[in-house]
Parts: C-alpha cells; structure tokens; sequence
C-alpha cells in the first residue's frame, strides 16, 4: 500500500470518523453542561436577551474602535488568512472534486494560478502571525503548545499542497498523499485543539452576548 | 546465418543501407535523450556487435506486447530490431512449434551461455499447474532459461510488475520476475522493467539497442529506463496548460471535452503515471490516448488494476465515501452525552460543597 492508497482509504476514513466524534462530543457536552439561571430581572427592557446575543456574533467581527489601533495588524493578517484558507479549501478544483467525491455536491472553482497564488499570501499572513506571537511579550507567555501545534497542522496542507501542484520534492503520487495525510491530522487534531474555534466562536459569542444584554451592558 | 556474424555484417547483407541504420540509431538515441552524436556512437558499437541471441518467453500474458511491437506503423524501426538482435525463440512470431521450437531455445542455453538475453512478456503463476509449455511449468522454464541468461528485459506490466493476472484476487499466484528473483524462485541477473500495457515499441527497441550499445541503462526505484520513465504523462502532457488554468472536462461529451481541456475530474492517471506516451506517442507518432480524449489508466505503474475505478479523480476518496459517518456521530452524541452528564454531577456537588 502505497502512501497514496492509505491517504486516499484507511486513512481518510478514520481521521474523518475521528473528527465527526470528537466535534460531536465537544458541541453535545457543552451544550448539555448545566447552566446556572439568571433569577434576576433583565436590567434592558428594550432588546430581547436572545437577539442581543445573535447581534453579538456579528458586531464582534470588527475591532471596537478604542482598541483598532493596537489590534489593526493582528485583525488584518487574520481576515487575510481567513479568507484565503477558505478560497484555497472551498474553491481549487481539487479540493471540490474531493468534496463531491465524500458528499455528491459541487460548485464552480477558480482558476488554479488564483489559488495558487491566494494559498502563497495565506502561508505569509501565517508565517507573519506565527513571529509575531513568537515576539510579542504578553502574547508569547500566554502562548502554549496547542497554539504551535495547531498552527503547524494547519500550515502543513498549505505547504504540501503548493508541493505537490509544484512537482517539488518527489514523486507527485507522494506528494499528493503527504498532503491528504497532512490534512488528516488537520482532522484529527480539530476537535480536540484550538481549532475547534470554528465550531465554537459564534455560540460563545453567542452566550456572552445573551448575559450582557439581559444584564444592561453595552455589546 | 553464422552466429559469428556482426550486426553491420548482417545489414549489409540483408541491403540495409548505412543511411538507414544511422537513422534508426539517432531515432533511438533522440528518443532516450541522450546528447548529441550518441546516434552516431550507437551506431559504430551496434555495427561491431555480434548479434545477440533473444530467447522471448510468453507466459500469463494477452500477446499485446508483441503485437505492439509488430504492429508499429514504424515498421523501419522494428524491421531493424530484428535484424540487430537475433530473436531465436518468439513462440508466437517463430515458425517451428512442439519439440522442435523447444530444442532451438535449449540449443541457445546451450551453446551461448552468459551471453543470450531473455525478453518475458507476462507473469508467472506460482500455484501448480495453471500453465504448462511443453509439459514445463511456466516457473521450471523461466528458471531454467534465466540462470545462463545475461540479462533480463520485461516486456509490459505484467512480466514487470504483475499486471493483470497479479490483479486482485490472482487465483493463479501470478507473480512479476523481480518479484520472483527477490523470492529466490528465479535466478538474480541484470533487470530492465518496459512497463505498459503494452509498451510503446519504440520504448521496447529503445532499450534493447541501449543494452547493446552501452549495457544496463539507468534505471528508476522499480526498475525501470529512466529515459523512457523518468517523467510522468502529466508533465509532458499537452492539456497540461488547462489543468494550471483550472479547466477541467466533467463528461467527456461537454464543452471542456470538446475544447481539449484537462481530463483529471475524469479519472486521468496522468499525475502518477510515468511513462513516454505524451513525448514519443503511438502510431508513428499520430496520437495517445489523452489525445483521443480519454483519460490516461496508468498502465505502465505497479497494480494499476487495483487502484480503484480508471474513472475516479486522484484527487478523491478511496475510503467509501460517507459511509460510515452517521455511526460516528452517534457515538460522538453519546459521547458527549456522557461527559455531560459527568460535569453536571461534579457541577452539583460542587454546588452542594462536597
């Protein structure tokens, strides 16, 4: 069995099994933890407690302006990386053939030199964000393990997937399952890290957002 | 004809010109990329070299390889291939049969030992009695006909790698011949690999006139020409510049199909394929079969049979799909109901200070 074979099969398979499992266990079990009831009377009469919360998810996407001059680098390099990790993963051919090939849907690709050149100006924004936490005084105490790892599993496809449609480094059929197990670890490693901000970003927000305005404050 | 008769000698008298040969020899030469005047260098030691002699064994195998080679629309080149080697047993080109076909291979092992070379199409079944010539087993002869032989050169995957015998769930135990000399079941000697099915003749004449000319060409990790195999179909492709554009035919009866656009969403093997198709093509050089539309099966590679289907994308999953994924999530809920109801009873104790 070749690195390919096992990518493509046995290895796909159960890295996506481990991933369904372990973001499952992590939504149901929070969800299900026991929430303690505000007895109090909602302080804001005005906004319900619930759309508070869901305009929480939204207005949080962009910088309050007392703190856009401290964070414009940071929030910058990050929508940048955001947007381009979604173009590269939602729109190279390859990546939806795939997609259809595990769930039957499609859509239309972009051309492959945007790709290309969208996973290059990714890997920068990540290469930018990585020396900035590896230099930041405060960031670089707060940063442990989880912070590296998940960085490194998430730059690895980017790296082996520009090798592989680059002919760089080995044979392509090598190439091209180095970079579907490099992704499968991706999958594996999602639920149970930082990564697992994906799921859960919009129903902390969320959360947070529902406290605040039953309690008055400004959100 | 003298067995001690040269290869120029041989051509002179058969009215092969010198023009001729020199040109079949820088065919050759430019077809395995090797520098200027090599032609001509080819064509001085082939000139001097006594033919060898070439004992073809047939064994699981569908003939294609020698009909490839025979079938050639180049027929200069193959015509000459016969006159520079001396094919001495070929039981489905040769006109003696029975006992008589038999004693004239026995007769080279014989008499020119160490010095004949042994071309095998076909694998060999290793489990008794599938396939016998002459009352011999497959094994006994190939055995027999490789311990006194100089070299070996497999023609087409499956005396290279198995093919389609060796193919899931290969009932016959068919093995390749390097499978068999790793085994120990067949003498070790020198090995060529001319993978395909079949291989391109000009590929299989290619490196028979290398072998005489400069002897064992370089090889690749599965034993292969690396003049012939070192690139694969896809970088030498000419729809090559649709698959950087991201144009890619989803049927082949579409638009991308009818504009000659990249057949990898097709199930083209191209990618993981090497093999000289796209360079030296077929039919004297009219066409491959990416050209004639359809996508490349990957033929010349190790068990391409049982790489899934020729249609499916590289670029897909082999693991079933999403079979399997609504167990998981179960699990997962149940799972994560678990450790719910865990927190929960540590949340009430601690709420009611145990």
């Amino acid at each position: 069995m070749t690195v390919l074979d096992f990518a493509r099969g046995p290895g796909l398979q159960w890295s996506l099994v481990i991933f369904v499992i372990g973001v499952l266990w992590r939504l149901v079990g929070i969800f299900f933890l026991k929430h303690t009831r505000d007895l109090n009377e909602p302080r804001n009469g005005g906004v319900a407690p619930w759309l508070g919360g869901l305009k929480v998810v939204f207005t949080r996407m962009w910088p309050r302006k007392e703190f856009r001059a401290r964070t414009a680098y940071s929030e910058t390099l990050s929508y940048i990386f955001h947007f381009g990790l979604a173009i590269v993963v939602f729109f190279g051919a390859f990546h939806i053939t795939f997609i259809k090939s595990l769930f039957g849907v499609s859509w239309g690709n972009l051309p492959n030199s945007v790709i290309y050149f969208t996973a290059v100006i990714t890997l920068a924004t990540m290469v930018a964000l990585l020396i900035r936490r590896l230099t930041h005084p405060v960031l670089k105490v707060l940063s442990n393990f989880d912070d590296y790892f998940s960085w490194a599993v998430v730059a690895a496809p980017l790296v082996t997937g520009l090798m592989a449609t680059a002919h760089l480094g080995g044979p392509y059929e090598t190439l091209l399952g180095v970079h579907i197990l490099s992704f499968e670890v991706l999958l594996v490693w999602f639920p149970f890290g930082k990564l697992m901000h994906a799921f859960l970003v919009a129903p902390s927000r969320a959360a947070a957002g529902y406290v605040f305005t039953r309690k008055g404050a400004s959100t | 004809m003298a067995k001690s008769e040269t290869v120029g000698e041989h051509l002179r008298r058969h009215g092969i010109s010198r023009r001729a040969f020199l040109k079949f020899c820088a065919v050759t030469a430019s077809a395995m990329a090797l520098p200027p005047g090599a032609g001509k260098a080819i064509a001085e030691t082939l000139a001097k070299q006594q033919r060898p002699n070439v004992i073809w064994l047939s064994f699981q195998e569908c003939t294609g390889c020698t009909e490839s080679l025979t079938r050639s629309y180049a027929p200069t080149i193959e015509k000459l291939i016969f006159d520079v080697i001396s094919l001495d047993y070929h039981e489905t080109l040769m006109a003696a049969s029975g006992e008589a076909a038999e004693a004239a291979r026995e007769a080279i092992i014989k008499d020119y030992p160490g010095k004949y070379v042994v071309m095998i199409d076909g694998s060999v079944p290793v489990e008794g009695g599938y396939a016998t010539i002459g009352g011999k087993s497959m094994l006994d002869i190939c055995k027999h006909t490789v311990a006194n032989a100089a070299a070996v050169v497999c023609v087409g995957t499956c005396s290279s790698f198995g093919g389609i015998p060796y193919a899931n769930p290969n009932p016959t135990g068919a093995k390749s011949i390097s499978m068999l000399m790793d085994e120990g079941l067949v003498p070790r000697k020198p090995l060529i690999n001319v993978s395909g099915c079949p291989p391109i003749p000009v590929v299989i004449t290619g490196v028979v006139v290398h072998y005489l000319s400069y002897g064992v060409p370089e090889l690749d990790h599965v034993g292969r020409p690396k003049a012939f195999f070192g690139q694969t179909i896809h970088d030498r492709c000419y729809r090559r510049p649709f698959y950087d554009q991201g144009k890619f035919a989803k049927t082949f009866d579409d638009e991308g199909a009818r504009n000659g656009w990249c057949l990898f969403e097709l199930g083209c093997k191209g990618p993981t394929t090497y093999n000289s198709c796209a360079t030296t093509k077929w039919n004297d050089g009219t066409s491959f079969p990416i050209e004639s539309g359809h996508g490349c099966l990957g033929c010349s590679e190790p068990n391409f049979w049982d790489k899934g289907s020729f249609y499916a994308p590289l670029a897909t999953s082999e693991s079933g799909g999403v079979y399997g994924l609504g167990a998981a999530a179960a699990a997962g809920v149940a799972v994560g109901v678990g450790a719910a109801i865990v927190s929960r009873n540590h949340q009430k104790k601690l709420q009611e200070g145990k």
